[in-house]
Order: C-alpha cells, then structure tokens, then sequence
C-alpha cells in the first residue's frame, strides 16, 4: 500500500528554521510543507505590498526557503507553503532567484492565486459575520480580503510536477490535504478520505506543537530535550491510520497527550470542522500509542465541503499606546497602585479620551482578573501596564509617555520603564459564494 | 484537588471565540470530568472574562472534553488590549478548578 511522508517545517512566520533543515535532510519526507499566515499576517502583508508591490510576501521567504532548498533537491522533496503570503507572485519571482543562485536548475516552481477578493468583495452586497453590518461600512479602513482557498489549486500544481508551490490565503489543512489528494488518488468529493486529509493537516500545521511544543509543565507534562525541539512528520497511506511522528534523534515527544492537544487546538465543534475542503469529523478520532515517539490517529470522517468561503477581511481600526514600569519589594503592590492612578488621572487632565483603557498589574492580575488571580497576596515585584486604543497616533504615543514619566514623577523605585505604539489591523469575515473565487495555477521552470 | 491533578489542557482562539480542551492524563478518568467540569461551571470559571454562552462537546474515545467560550471580552486577538491576546493562558485557569479528591 503506498504510504507518503510529509513534514511540517513551519507552524507560524516566525517559526525556528533549524527543525524544518533537520526533516528535509534525514525526515525521507516526500513532501515539506511550511505554514505561516495567521489571520492578521495577511492584512499586514498586504499593506506592505500597498507600500511595495513587489513585497508582500513572508520576510522569511528567501531564509526558509534557502536553508532547505539545496537538499530538498537532492532528495526530491517538494516544497508547499503559503509564505506568498499578499503576493504570492512576486514570492514564486524571489524563490526562482534564489533557485537560480543556488544552481538548482530545472527546478519546477507553482504560484496559486485568486485568494485576494478585495475588489470582490469591496464592491459588492456582502455583510461582516461578527456584526452584520455591510463590508462596504469599513469604507477606506478595509485594507485586504482574502478568501480561504482549498486544496484543489495545490492538488493541480503537484499534479503538474510542481517542486516548489506557493500559495496566498490557502486554509492551513489544504496545504497538507492537496498533495495528499494527489498522491492517494482522492477525488474532490471523495469526502471522507478528504476529511482524513483533514485531520492530519490539523494535526501537522502547528509544527512543534505536536511533537511536545507547547505542551512541557514539569511534574506534570515532562519533555526532553525541548530546546532542540524536532517537528512532525505523519506517514498516511491510502487506507487506515495515519501515524504521527518525528526525526529520530531530535527533542520533543510525540505521545497521545500530544496529539490529543494539538487535535482540539483551535477546534469548535469537533464533529464539524470547517474548510474549503470538506467538513471534517473528528468526533470518533481515536489515538493509539504504537511505539516510542509514533502515534496512530484514525477515524476521521467528512461531509461535503460548504457552499461559502470564509473570507478574511483585514482593517484599519485606530491604534494602541501601551506603557510599562516595575515595582520591587515590599510595598510594590501598593506602589504599583498607586503609578496606575496618577496615569489615569493625568491623562483625564491632559484631555486624552482613548476608546478604551486598561491598567494590569503584570504578576498579580494582568492575564485573568482579580477573582481568579486571587489578587491579594503580596508579590516581591509588580509591572503596571497601561494600554489605550485610540483614534490617533498623537493620543497613543501619550499613554507611554504617561508611564514613562513616572521615572521622575511617579512612586519611589519604578524601573524598566518602556513604551510603544502600534496602529490597530483589526481582523473580521465575511462569506463569499464559491462560484466568485477562481484560483489559477501557474507553473515556470528554470 | 485541582483539575491539574488528572487533565491537561490546551487554549486558543478565533476571533472573539476561545476555545480550551481538557484531557483526562488516564481515560478512565473521563467520567469525573464529563461529571464535575459542566458548561456552568466554566462559564462560572471564566465569568470576568467570556460575555456569552460556553459550550461543551464531549469526546469519549479519547476522554476529553472541549469547551467553546463566545464574546470573549475585548474584541479578539486584533484589537484586544489583553496581554493575552490569544487567549493561550486560560488552560492554565482552567487547570486551576476544583473538584471533590476522590469520587471514583
């Protein structure tokens, strides 16, 4: 029966490059994918294509791509990821650059476009699902919608003898479900073996978070040898369990524990996992150890894939002033108290009336509230955090300079003061008729 | 005791949605988690924080449970002023639970 070997090199833009060299050179993978768009990467990225249209694309494109290139040659491993990311063109022009520099010639590279629906969507009669007001309300704030597209497109570019496919907004399981679609020979409709697909893109997209990242708590959750931490590989063949599984010799663990997390990780309801694909059931997934650091998953299923696409539309939405300072020893608390009041107050009189304001104290109740934070007990050292959104960049930068002048102006021995502002890309979506969104695959080989 | 004592868990979000799973360490353990770790009690749990309904799905075959909080507070990872954005801590919040020590 055949069986492929795929990898998981990337699980978000910022991700470590050193375990993705590490599966391509001894993973025997088949093929290695890389994933890293999250929901407000997009809108970022196309902003910095409205600056440039050439960029657009992940800033560690050419530092993945070259670190793993070379061998995945050598070893015929394709590579599939969605670091085009807002311009998936310009992307496929660097990496055929880069291919050529490297002397990798005959190089087969794929670019999927048809993702970027802002002029769709723009123009036309489509409602925000979180509010339901109409997308045209964002006006000039919208700054990019990209639609969720599928494995198919993926499943064409490998079918073509792509070595190389790049893609914009693809869903983070198609990625994994397109070559396999591919490879096992699943049409399209072929739900349940396209909801399998499913699970093991699931369970690979977050790279080390399966494999014991994420997961370590001493006493508890005990993992070796973390700090060189191995990302996956699932062996799935045409029929059966898939196994989940890592590079011998390298950190990390891959156990049920393991498995079961990253399986409900970003899970609604598990019978009814959405995407461009199909809608996967995980409800009667069963895990199984099969030996040390391999784990059988089995039993998911689908259902045929929604009518809609889920579009993700990125806008501008004023901005964020944050301050931050620390309190030590006793009386900290009480300090820190009271550095959070005469910032409050001094912004009241200084007339800055931010949308929303919020004081943490970091150590005692910043990440839960007072109730769960139990925040009467006495810490040795507190960090008051003042964070604000505002409408403009003036006000924001007031909230930091608040803080920060409590050096000379604020409670006895506050240090470490820092300060920042950002402008606010704030994420929302919206469905669009899958009929509108037409994906091409073009393929060059240098 | 603590839910720490015999469930692991895992948070995370989608816009204004969280998610937290909770796994029993030993399945046989499932039943007094299915028992004691209610919808209430983690809208309860989490009240300062989730504005809207909490939902639990149950999923035997591997003895876990997940819960799906609605409206967290703040507007969701973009334009919230949380430390903690993504809500990737309210695992350990939700580890922090108290249930009867031996009921088996």
């Amino acid at each position: 029966m055949k069986t492929i070997r795929i990898g998981c090199g990337a699980g978000f833009s910022g991700d470590r490059i050193e375990p993705a060299v590490e599966l391509a050179t001894k993973g025997h993978l088949d093929y290695l994918v890389f994933e890293c768009l999250a929901e407000r990467t997009i809108a970022l990225a196309q902003q910095a294509k409205a600056r440039d249209p050439r960029n657009g694309y992940d800033p560690l494109l050419v530092e993945r791509i070259e670190s793993v290139l070379p061998a995945c040659v050598e070893r015929d491993v394709t590579i599939i990821t969605n670091m085009g990311a807002a311009n998936p063109v310009a992307a496929a022009d660097v990496v055929k650059e880069l291919a050529r520099r490297l002397g990798c010639r005959g190089l087969s590279i794929a670019t999927v476009t048809g993702d970027d629906v802002l002029d769709l969507v723009a123009g036309g009669d489509f409602a925000i699902a979180e509010t339901g007001a109409p997308v045209a309300t964002l006006r000039d704030r919208l700054v990019s919608a990209n639609a969720y597209i599928g494995a198919e497109p993926i499943a064409h570019a490998v079918a073509g003898g792509a070595d190389v496919v790049i893609t914009g907004r693809a869903a983070d399981p198609s990625l994994f479900v397109g070559p396999l679609a591919h490879e096992l020979g699943w049409s399209m409709d072929d739900w349940p073996q396209l909801g399998r697909g499913t699970l093991v893109g699931h369970l690979l997209e977050c790279a080390g978070q399966i494999t014991g990242g994420y997961f370590a708590d001493p006493g508890y959750k005990d993992v070796d040898n973390l700090s060189r931490l191995g990302f996956p590989i699932a062996e799935v063949p045409e029929q059966g369990p898939a196994v989940i599984t890592k590079v011998a010799g390298s950190g990390g663990r891959v156990t049920p524990a393991t498995c079961k997390e990253q399986l409900l990780y970003e899970i609604h309801d598990p019978a009814a996992y959405m995407t461009p694909d199909a809608i996967a059931d995980f409800s009667q997934v069963r895990i199984t150890e099969i030996d040390c650091d391999r784990v059988a998953v089995d039993g998911a299923t689908g259902r045929p894939r929604p009518g809609l696409l889920k579009v993700s539309l990125g806008y501008r939405d004023g901005y964020i002033g944050e301050g931050q300072i620390s309190y030590a020893g006793s009386g900290a608390l009480g300090r820190a108290r009271l550095a959070a009041c005469v910032v409050q107050q001094r912004l009241s009189d200084l007339g800055v009336r931010p949308d929303d304001v919020r004081y943490d104290l970091i150590g005692v109740d910043a990440l839960h509230g007072e109730r769960l934070s139990g925040a009467n007990r006495e810490p040795y050292e507190v960090r008051v955090r003042v964070a604000a959104r505002t409408q403009s960049i003036d006000a924001a930068r007031r909230i930091g300079n608040e803080v920060e002048a409590l050096y000379t102006n604020g409670p006895a021995g506050g240090g470490g003061a820092a300060k920042s502002t950002r402008e606010v890309l704030s994420v929302a979506s919206t469905f669009v008729p899958r009929a509108l969104v037409s994906c091409t695959v073009s393929c060059e080989v240098i | 005791m603590k839910l720490r004592g015999i469930g692991h868990s895992r948070s995370g979000d989608k816009g204004t949605i969280a998610n937290i799973s909770l796994i029993a360490f030993d399945e046989r353990d499932y039943p007094r988690l299915a028992r004691h770790v209610t919808a209430a009690r983690v809208k309860a749990q989490f009240a300062d924080l989730v504005g809207g309904d909490v939902i639990r799905y149950e999923l035997p075959a591997i003895g876990a449970l997940n819960f799906v909080l609605h409206g967290m507070l703040g507007g969701g990872v973009t334009r919230t002023l949380a430390l903690d954005a993504h809500g990737k801590s309210l695992s350990s919040a939700l580890l922090e639970m108290e249930i009867p020590d031996d009921d088996c």
